[in-house]
């Protein structure tokens, strides 16, 4: 029950409600939850607090949002639709699963956009806000009736609820706090310890005045009691045993950003873009607490630009950017390249081409990173898979843009960039951060690019290095980085640059192999489809499938052994989010189908017929879909012997 | 070796710098150009100052002035078309004890790099801009640059260029937080001098317009000016730049101007019938970027990592 205090008297910001504990409650392994509104209604901020909620109780869970491409796009209508997904389970959470067990509606028009993108299924639970049978508008109250009709007509288990007038009780505007209202709704719902629910709700607004907390406080409560007292449905969810291990929750750009300032860059240099302006909005704020400082510069060149002066200075630094703005940046990676600048530039790729899905995920950006440049332009190119490598990421890149002279992409996704996922919380060490930059007299006697000729390798002198003066060309150049366009020095240079690929793949262990080490089918991915395709792959081992998979950190250069796995499998197919020609289609033949990116690049780089399936539909992957390509091409097979 | 200073007294110095040490390589500019009394001045420039030859940075884009950081004996960034700007505001970001000089032109700063031209001006960050400014596209051969006066036979526009040139004082003026806005002409060496040392001792953007001789694209427009004096107009004033007593007499026009006031900049730099020389803006107070970008500097490596700690923690369940 709501502690009714007197509410006028300053009180500590976290106030106490004594909660009536729920009945008995039905155990679930897992359940996916929706929670779509319109946009502006903060349904996106209400997920993630269940999702810390539950990841705070030791479940597993993966956040997905659905984000409209506008602002403010009209009111109640399908396009507008704005919310989000969150998978929580007993195990480790991966990807956003197939259609959601229950969603929370604020009103019905978003609800029948998600009916209309396979959402949901038979027997899915719908609260939907019951405000809209009384509203003023005859035609909006038509419209509420109808749609009430054909949700039920769908198979789907309809309950309306009172959101908005069990707000106003509480608070004249529901517009803004009605997201609170339904967290203490799943928080009954679910069986979720309410008092973490108040604690998260006093974090979230501890920058905000303390009527503002204690007016969602009230409001959390409120949603609490009225689920128990009016939605029949009480489930529980068990987390994992406790451990000792203290845990983070958080999306992949929130961990792009913490991981640039555990990498020790002191400097981000970016241009606002779709989806990975997040990770500069996050720095903006957090930044200087290891003294860093987020540069919002005029455009995508000068971004790189600016962070390519303050490599080539000594301070190695980063920009972050998506699709479109490595377009724009392809000059500059290129210069880069060409003159052996360390850099770390991390791509969040949205849907293409063009301006394409902007707040859609792809993974179309591949063969662009690895070639997008005039010229021979080698480069690493790193694609962490989950939000923990988001994380980590960074300062591998960091030291391998130090390491081997050179930029180092990053490519993330849409579908990283928000998705939040617990993992285990780092123990950050000094020993991540970039050293002092070196400003001790440098040897005359050795060159600007004094390659090793076996491996490429150099040292660089830093500006401020006595005796290290040299000028930094774009243009072909020589060991003394003099302009030279003779016919030795740029074969030269192009060895020395693509043989430090090579140098870093003999540092590089073969990948794991989730599965049998050899069987019928292989399938590989690289990128956020992680945990999709793994558990794809389990269910098909579970029922006795022949099928293993693998997915790829390093996309440049490649790890090693990969002809070797790949023949130890009948067949070999990647999975990815970017187009290919669906082998079916209307003149699409072998000579003429085009294949997904990583698919081509490994035919060319193993020579083997390795297959591919991929979609770019902008959403990520769902298991079930996953599960029934795989038995389709595995059954393929076993059918063929 | 040693130096007098002005005061008489001695200063030994560990280290003693000739022109021979910023110069680099033999410059390959063609004969009469006037890029070859510019990189004469910025030698000057650095040796009367005795700057570290290790902490300076020359900075370009691409075209004929752009090859400048090959004939400076210090640190030296030859980077893309138009973009010297903001790798040189990246080098100054996190590097305060660099000094930052840009070589650029009328195509590589008014054209292809304009959008960081206008914001390089606004960062303000501690950097001297020199703008070679010949009125033509020279490495590619004659083509038709913002500058180029009006009906001039190019090899983009043989008919004649069509539009009126652009003026770039006008356009650097009217950016906000501009601190330091000279022009001078590349073949009076004592105000050339004079020029970029004023530019360099600036706290702040310095821009520098120099209107430059390009004896095989562009010849007539400097030797009018040369013959006939007349359409220049000095600019003098106690915080302009310094006349050197010689070249007092060489100009008949002569304005007392406020570097101060930026109206009367505006009306000086407006008027294309009289070139004018000399300081034409200077605002000491303006904001300066790098002073905010080179924030948390000094941290050191335990405090980075309570820093960290406490970024994490905020993310801790």
């Amino acid at each position: 029950m709501l502690n009714q205090t007197d509410l006028t008297t300053p009180q500590p910001a976290s106030l106490s409600y004594e909660f009536v504990p729920g009945g008995e409650a039905e155990p679930l392994d897992e359940h996916i939850v929706e929670i779509v509104s319109d946009s502006g209604e903060g349904a996106q901020k209400c997920g993630q607090l269940f999702g810390a909620i539950s990841a705070q109780m030791g479940n597993g869970v993966w956040t997905v949002e659905i984000i409209p491409a506008e602002i403010q796009p009209p009111a109640r209508t399908p396009e507008g639709a704005s919310g989000i997904r969150v998978r929580v389970g007993s195990r480790l959470m991966t990807n956003m699963g197939n259609e959601a067990d229950l969603v929370i509606a604020f009103n019905e028009q978003v609800l029948l956009s998600r009916i209309a993108a396979g959402a949901y299924k038979e027997g899915t639970i719908v609260l939907l806000d019951d405000m809209w049978a009384s509203d003023p508008l005859e035609e909006i109250r038509e419209a509420y009736a109808s749609a009430l009709e054909y949700i039920k007509s769908r198979g789907l288990i309809l309950h309306e609820v009172s959101i908005q007038q069990e707000c106003l009780k509480v608070i004249p505007d529901p517009l803004k706090g009605k997201n609170m209202f339904v967290l203490g709704m799943l928080c009954h719902i679910y069986n979720r310890d309410p008092q973490k629910g108040l604690a998260e709700i006093g974090k979230i607004f501890r920058r905000k005045k303390e009527s503002v907390i204690r007016s969602n406080q009230e409001l959390f409560a409120v949603g609490y009691d009225y689920a128990r007292e009016n939605v029949d449905y009480h489930f529980d969810i068990a987390g994992k045993a406790a451990t000792d291990k203290p845990m983070v929750v958080m999306n992949g750009n929130q961990a792009i950003g913490l991981g640039v300032m555990a990498s020790g860059m002191e400097l981000v240099s970016m241009y606002p873009i779709t989806p990975a302006t997040s990770a500069s909005h996050f720095l903006a704020d957090d930044f200087n607490l290891t003294g860093g400082f987020v540069h919002q510069a005029e455009d995508e060149i000068a971004a790189i630009g600016f962070a390519i002066g303050a490599s080539y200075a000594g301070k190695t630094a980063c920009t972050i950017t998506s699709g479109p703005g490595i377009a724009l940046k392809t000059e500059m990676i290129g210069l880069a390249v060409m003159a052996e600048i360390p850099l770390v530039i991390i791509d969040v790729q949205r849907g293409g081409p063009s301006t394409g899905l902007p707040t859609k995920v792809e993974q179309g950006d591949l063969l662009a990173s690895l070639y997008g440049a005039p010229g021979d332009s080698p480069k690493v190119i790193l694609a962490p898979a989950t939000i923990s490598e988001c994380f980590h990421f960074v300062t591998l890149a960091r030291r391998l843009a130090e390491s081997f002279r050179t930029p180092v992409l990053v490519l993330t996704d849409a579908n990283l960039a928000t998705g939040m996922q617990p993992f285990e919380r780092p123990e950050c060490d000094a020993e991540w951060f970039a050293p002092p930059i070196d400003q001790s007299d440098w040897d005359e006697s050795v060159a600007a690019f004094d390659w090793h000729d076996e491996t490429g390798l150099s040292a660089r002198p830093i500006p401020g290095m006595r005796g290290g003066e040299y000028v930094l060309t774009g243009l072909a150049h020589n060991r003394r980085s003099k302009i030279a366009y003779d016919m030795v020095s740029n074969q030269m240079g192009c060895d020395m640059r693509s043989r430090k690929l090579a140098a870093l793949a003999q540092t590089l262990i073969s990948p794991e192999i989730h599965g049998d080490q050899e069987g019928d089918l292989l399938v590989i991915g690289w990128g956020s489809t992680l945990g999709t395709i793994e558990e794809a792959v389990d269910n098909l081992r579970a029922t006795g499938k022949r099928v293993s998979s693998l997915h790829l950190r390093f996309i440049s250069p490649l790890e090693p052994g990969l002809h070797d796995i790949c023949t130890r499998f009948k067949k070999v197919m990647t999975i990815e989010m970017n187009y290919s020609d669906d082998p079916a289609a209307s003149l699409i033949s072998k000579e003429t189908r085009r294949y997904a990116q990583l698919a081509q690049v490994l035919r060319a780089h193993t020579l083997l017929d390795i297959d591919c399936w991929s979609v770019v539909q902008g959403q990520p992957l769902q298991p079930g879909n996953v599960t029934a390509i795989i038995k389709e091409r595995i059954d393929a097979i076993a059918g063929a012997k | 070796m040693f130096g007098i200073k002005s005061d008489w007294s001695l200063e030994v110095k560990d280290r003693y710098f000739t022109l021979d040490d910023y110069c680099g390589v033999e410059p390959r500019w063609c004969t009469g150009c006037g890029d070859l009394g510019i990189l004469t001045a910025m030698h000057k420039v650095c040796r009367e100052a005795q700057l570290l030859p290790e902490k300076i940075v020359s900075v370009s884009g691409i075209g004929c002035s752009s090859r400048l950081p090959h004939y400076m004996g210090t640190y030296g960034f030859h980077g893309l078309h138009g973009r010297a700007l903001p790798v040189a505001c990246g080098i100054k970001s996190r590097r305060p004890d660099l000094d930052v000089w840009v070589a650029t032109g009328d195509g590589d700063c008014f054209s292809i790099g304009a959008a960081h031209w206008v914001h390089a001006l606004r960062y303000n960050m501690d950097i001297t801009i020199i703008v070679f400014d010949n009125g033509i596209y020279g490495l590619t051969k004659k083509q038709t640059s913002p500058t180029t006066p009006e009906e001039y036979l190019t090899n983009t526009h043989p008919g004649g260029s069509l539009l009126p040139p652009l003026n770039p004082l006008t356009v650097t003026l009217g950016v906000t937080n501009v601190s330091f806005v000279a022009q001078m002409v590349d073949w009076n060496p004592p105000l050339l001098y004079e020029t970029l040392k004023a530019a360099h001792d600036h706290k702040g953007t310095s821009f520098v317009r120099i209107i430059q001789r390009c004896p095989v694209y562009m010849e007539q427009r400097s030797l009018d000016l040369q013959n006939d004096p007349a359409d220049l107009l000095l600019l003098k004033h106690d915080d302009g730049i310094p006349v050197p007593d010689t070249v007092q007499k060489m100009f008949k026009n002569q304005l007392e101007h406020n570097p101060y006031d930026l109206g009367a900049a505006f009306t000086v730099a407006a008027n294309t019938e009289k070139i004018p020389l000399g300081l034409l803006y200077r605002n000491p107070n303006a904001r300066r970027y790098d002073e905010m970008t080179r924030r948390g500097l000094n941290m050191t490596d335990e405090e980075r990592l309570k820093g960290l700690n406490e970024a994490l923690d905020k993310f801790a369940v």
